[in-house]
């Protein structure tokens, strides 16, 4: 049998399933006597409800019920909770404006719930929601995020002054400053990231069912972690006692942070099951995703870095204006304050660094964390910011890197925004990143394609991402609402077969596989005797799920930790057995031995003894086999990296193509290296998207522009090129496996490369940077306006 | 969707008749515009006519004519070695439509009939100055196309097939929409019975028109030389967040450039 243990590029064991359309996802799922609803939104950015007749629409046939959000108010439903309080600089609480699950009495954004309508049937339901009159009172409203701040703007929510959600801070103003003061040179710039909308390929879906017999309600959902949902739905917005909720996430047809968030569809199919006593399904059409799944990004900064004569980095001062769109959702606030700002040091040895931001409400989608969730602005902001000094200054953007990155020999090293890098060694990532991409081979390709009549340029980004946000205390200082540990039960069976029970959520990541591979390896047994079950609140002990690139860092410790308790049992067994002292018990390679002797026993044999116990130490130990753990990490981990984009241009329609890319990376210990480069490719891939291709727009009266894929543009396998990855290692020191992350490093490294070759590609006319996404349009405008005049010619 | 009966009849005057029977029903030839649409609730037919029964699918190739029945998809247009060899450029503008599942279903009669100002297939039927066979009369290129999403069909008239005069010459340049792919910019050129023409979809307001201009420089000389200092007019171009009407106007001459030297 090949080996299948850690390092091992184990072929998906979940992929045979999906891909013969065997997946149970939640639309797939039907339960007896099941309604369906239909949410009517707003097709107004702004408005005041006048009133809501919904005689009509419930006299229609199949009709069972129609609730507005005055019903659910009367029934004492809460609202939706922001998972993160931040507080402004002098102190005082964000402001926190309602989020009903159905609007009341205003609506906020295209897309708002109003109502909803179940009905027999689907079609049912959707006739009837068309039946449904609703007064409105159209209100100004704000499409932009710099126009929220505008003086004189419209107020999203009427007791938010100057739409301002906090106006937080964070690192050394008075050391920044000094350093200003005292610099050589002073570079600004000013950027924005773009929104983008996530797209999942499975459409947010959930059931809501009730049990009459014992008053249990269940909640089928597009989940990437049930327990939050459960936490969540059941504390803050029904009421209702974990004991008496259980949430199932099933398979997830892709999250990318879409689908972390507690969103008013649950509460209502809960809310509607209980109420009607009946099942109720609501499945998104891909047009409602689009106004109503959580948006990404959308920032607006400008950044400006001091510097010393010789270009070292001496202070970086930021200011970011964020859109959190309509109402907060879930982990909105967090993603431009802690998973950000917190990110601008990045690889570099820059002294002081202070950062403000604001965050705003706007008349959009709500916006919140989407693959990489702050970390990709951060890094954006940063990688363009060195290649405009390399620019400005004239240095060498390479040389400029290699001088500021934080040496391979300064680790643990303190940032000046609060987090501590345990181990890296970017000059490693650099240089092996530089030579897979034949960087100093690029004058030749150069001039070849400037043959072909093509503008061919080289970029590069040198990232890091903060991953597993840790430890639950700290983060519960900063005003985090929920822990960040990780829960996991280790099943042994009376054969010796092992049932995993993991709080990670897989929605596409290949936990099943990965996490079968560590479970494997460290117990000594077949890969195929390992079973991961996750994604049920009634199996799974207890579970924070999967962002952030946290679960095998998060939640592979937790599994590390309980079958630590599982060798440790499993040895007092086995040296029971063999009449040895415990102490002299070793375990390796599934096999319990005494030290210095030929007298050992199976792992399998230790299983059936524990729960055979015929032959057992019953007075001191248990009978059975099974662990739980609870993993809080002590810090964040940090992977880090290089990419490095080659794009041509043509020269006459401005079109960019990606023509090369190289991503080295270092994720710390690799389990499996083929599902490490998988989450590489699709990462650089959504990266690529965001630089070259996606972008969310609304129009000045609020309607949503990029409304379906007609208009916005997700990258395709035509739009890329092959990727060419390599790894580098440095462990991560404080947990078990020596793990980092892997999801997110994609997004957050890509879209500078390949912007910054953009760049390069038009070094020959006056281009100093140009807003994402590059689009033929704009890079023919500047084509088109003609090649700089050297003042010295 | 809302709810509709679906018809499949057998003939055309069978089709004829339903339609005619029934205001609100409408003739399905291939759906790929119709049923998204349908999907949105954003048209309600009483009833579906389709008319993939009715005989209607098939391509010949006689006396320096291609005929295309409304029915044949663009698949099997982009795939038949006639159409290959006699209109290599309507073959290779066939294969470029949408994606392989919209090639599958959508049909030349379904594109035309409705006229999107962004499909391709109006540039090539204006371009060759084909006729448009309907179950009452034939349609000259020039007569059919009325602006967008108008065309001289009327009510109760069904294409029936597309003849195409075999060109000297031709080449289709299409700049796709980045999302969904249809032409932002499409530009077809033929040099053969119907004189040189230079068509453009995709740019502009009132869809598929003849670029006169370029038209007449090619008549003198068909080289790129020759159209390589004609400016389009951006007024009366389409204008989006994919691309203005200036950036469109500068792209129709790139496309135009660019077929002219595919055409040969």
């Amino acid at each position: 049998m090949a080996f299948e243990g850690i390092g091992a590029s184990v072929r998906r064991t979940e992929d045979q399933r999906f891909l013969s359309g065997r997946g149970n996802y939640t639309d797939d799922i039907n339960r007896h006597g099941q309604l369906y609803a239909i949410i009517r939104r707003s097709d107004r950015p702004h408005a005041r409800i006048v009133s809501i007749d919904t005689k009509a629409a419930a006299e229609m046939p199949g009709v069972v019920a129609v609730y507005t959000g005055t019903d659910l108010q009367a029934d004492s439903v809460g609202g939706l909770p922001c998972g993160w309080l931040i507080k402004n600089k002098d102190g005082t609480p964000m402001a926190e404006p309602p989020h009903p699950v159905l609007a009341v009495g205003k609506v906020r954004h295209v897309g708002d719930p109003v109502a909803v309508v179940i009905a027999e049937t689907r079609q049912q339901a959707k006739d009837a929601a068309e039946k449904l009159a609703i007064e409105w009172q159209d209100l100004p409203s704000i499409s932009s995020t710099q126009d929220a701040i505008a003086p004189g703007a419209a107020l999203v929510h009427d007791d938010v002054a100057g739409n301002v959600c906090y106006d937080w801070h964070l690192g050394d103003k008075e050391a920044v400053d000094a350093a200003f003061a005292k610099a050589a040179r002073v570079v600004r710039l000013d950027l924005t990231n773009s929104r983008l909308i996530p797209n999942a390929m499975e459409p947010r879906a959930a059931i809501g069912d009730f049990d009459r017999a014992t008053g249990e309600h269940t909640l089928f959902t597009t989940s990437q972690n049930p327990h939050v949902i459960r936490l969540l739905m059941g504390a803050f917005v029904l009421h209702i006692p974990e004991s008496r909720l259980r949430v199932v996430a099933p398979d997830v047809g892709g999250g990318f942070g879409s689908k972390i968030y507690h969103y008013a569809e649950e509460a209502i199919v809960t809310w509607a099951a209980g109420k009607l006593a009946r099942p109720v399904k609501w499945t998104a059409e891909r047009t409602e995703s689009f106004i109503s799944d959580a948006h990404g990004r959308d920032h607006v900064t400008t950044a400006e870095m001091a510097l010393d004569k010789d270009g070292n980095y001496l202070a970086l001062r930021v200011q970011t204006l964020a859109n959190m769109g309509a109402y907060l959702s879930t982990f909105a606030t967090s993603i431009p304050t802690y998973l950000y700002a917190t990110l601008l040091a990045g690889v570099y040895k820059t002294p002081a660094i202070y950062a403000e931001v604001k965050a705003v409400f706007t008349n959009t989608v709500p916006v919140d964390a989407y693959r990489g969730a702050g970390r990709p602005e951060a890094a954006y902001l940063l990688e363009r910011l060195t290649d405009v000094i390399a620019h400005d200054t004239g240095l060498d953007r390479v040389a400029l890197r290699r001088q500021n990155l934080i040496p391979a020999n300064a680790f643990p090293y303190q940032t000046p925004v609060a987090l501590q890098y345990d181990s890296g060694n970017y000059q490693a990532t650099l240089e092996a990143a530089l030579t897979a991409a034949d960087w100093n081979g690029f004058p030749a390709r150069r001039t070849a394609a400037a043959a072909k009549g093509k503008l061919r340029g080289i970029g590069i980004s040198t990232y890091i991402e903060a991953c597993g946000i840790a430890p639950s205390a700290v983060a519960g200082a900063l005003g985090a609402r929920a822990g960040l540990y990780e829960a996991a039960n280790i099943r042994v069976h009376p054969t010796g077969s092992v049932s995993v029970f993991t709080g990670s959520h897989s929605h596409g990541q290949g936990h099943e596989t990965t996490f079968a591979q560590l479970v494997a390896d460290q117990l000594g047994i077949p890969f195929n005797q390992v079973e991961i079950v996750h994604g049920d609140t009634e199996k799974i002990p207890f579970g924070m799920g999967t962002y952030g690139s946290r679960s095998l860092a998060v939640g592979g410790s937790a599994m590390v930790k309980a079958m630590d308790k599982i060798i440790a049992k499993g040895k007092r067994i086995a040296a029971h057995l063999m009449e040895a002292s415990v102490a002299d018990i070793e375990f390796k390679n599934g096999s319990f031995s005494v030290a210095g002797t030929d007298k050992s026993k199976s792992f399998g044999e230790i299983a059936l003894t524990a729960y055979v116990p015929h032959n057992y130490p019953i007075d001191e130990l248990e009978p059975g086999l099974e662990e739980n753990a609870f993993y809080d990490p002590k810090n964040f981990t940090f992977p880090a990296g290089c990419m490095v984009a080659e794009v041509e241009i043509d020269r006459d329609t401005g079109v960019p193509s990606v023509v090369s890319f190289v991503a080295v990376d270092d994720v710390g210990r690799l389990i499996n290296p083929m599902i490490v480069e998988g989450q590489v490719h699709g990462g650089v891939a959504q990266g690529i998207g965001q630089a070259l291709l996606e972008s969310a727009a609304y129009d000045v009266s609020g309607q949503i522009v990029t409304g379906s894929f007609m208009d916005y543009t997700m990258p395709r396998s035509d739009d890329l090129p092959s990727f060419k990855t390599g790894n580098e290692v440095t462990l991560c020191t404080h947990n078990p496996l020596g793990v980092k992350g892997c999801g997110e490093l994609g997004t957050i490294g890509s879209p500078p490369a390949i912007v910054n070759a953009v760049i390069d590609a038009l070094s020959e006319y006056d281009v100093r940077h140009i807003d994402m996404p590059l689009s033929p349009q704009k890079i023919w405008s500047i084509i088109a306006a003609g090649p700089k005049r050297r003042a010295a010619e | 969707m809302y709810d509709f009966t679906y018809q499949k009849p057998a003939s055309v005057a069978d089709a004829v008749k339903l339609l005619g029977a029934d205001p609100e029903a409408k003739a399905l030839a291939g759906g790929m515009t119709l049923i998204p649409v349908l999907k949105q609730r954003l048209n309600k037919p009483s009833a579906l006519v389709d008319l993939a029964g009715a005989g209607l699918a098939g391509i010949s190739v006689a006396g320096g004519t291609v005929r295309i029945g409304a029915m044949t998809t663009h698949a099997t247009v982009a795939n038949s070695a006639d159409v290959k060899k006699a209109i290599p450029a309507l073959a290779k503008l066939a294969g470029g439509i949408g994606d392989k599942e919209v090639r599958h279903r959508g049909t030349i009669g379904g594109s035309l009939a409705n006229d999107d100002p962004t499909a391709d297939y109006p540039a090539a039927v204006l371009a060759l100055g084909a006729t448009v066979e309907t179950n009452k009369r034939t349609i000259n290129a020039d007569d059919f196309f009325q602006g967008m999403f108008t065309t001289a069909l009327e009510s109760g008239e069904l294409i029936t097939a597309i003849s195409f005069p075999v060109p000297e010459k031709a080449a289709y340049m299409k700049f796709p929409n980045p999302a969904s792919r249809y032409a932002l910019v499409g530009v077809f050129v033929a040099k053969g019975p119907a004189g040189v023409r230079v068509t453009v979809t995709g740019a502009g307001q009132n869809g598929v028109f003849r670029h006169r201009a370029m038209e007449a420089a090619l008549q003198k000389s068909f080289s790129q030389a020759a159209i390589a200092d004609i400016a389009t007019p951006a007024d009366g171009l389409n204008s989006d967040i994919h691309a203005g009407a200036e950036y469109r106007a500068h792209l129709v001459g790139v496309m135009a450039r660019r077929a002219v030297a595919a055409a040969g």
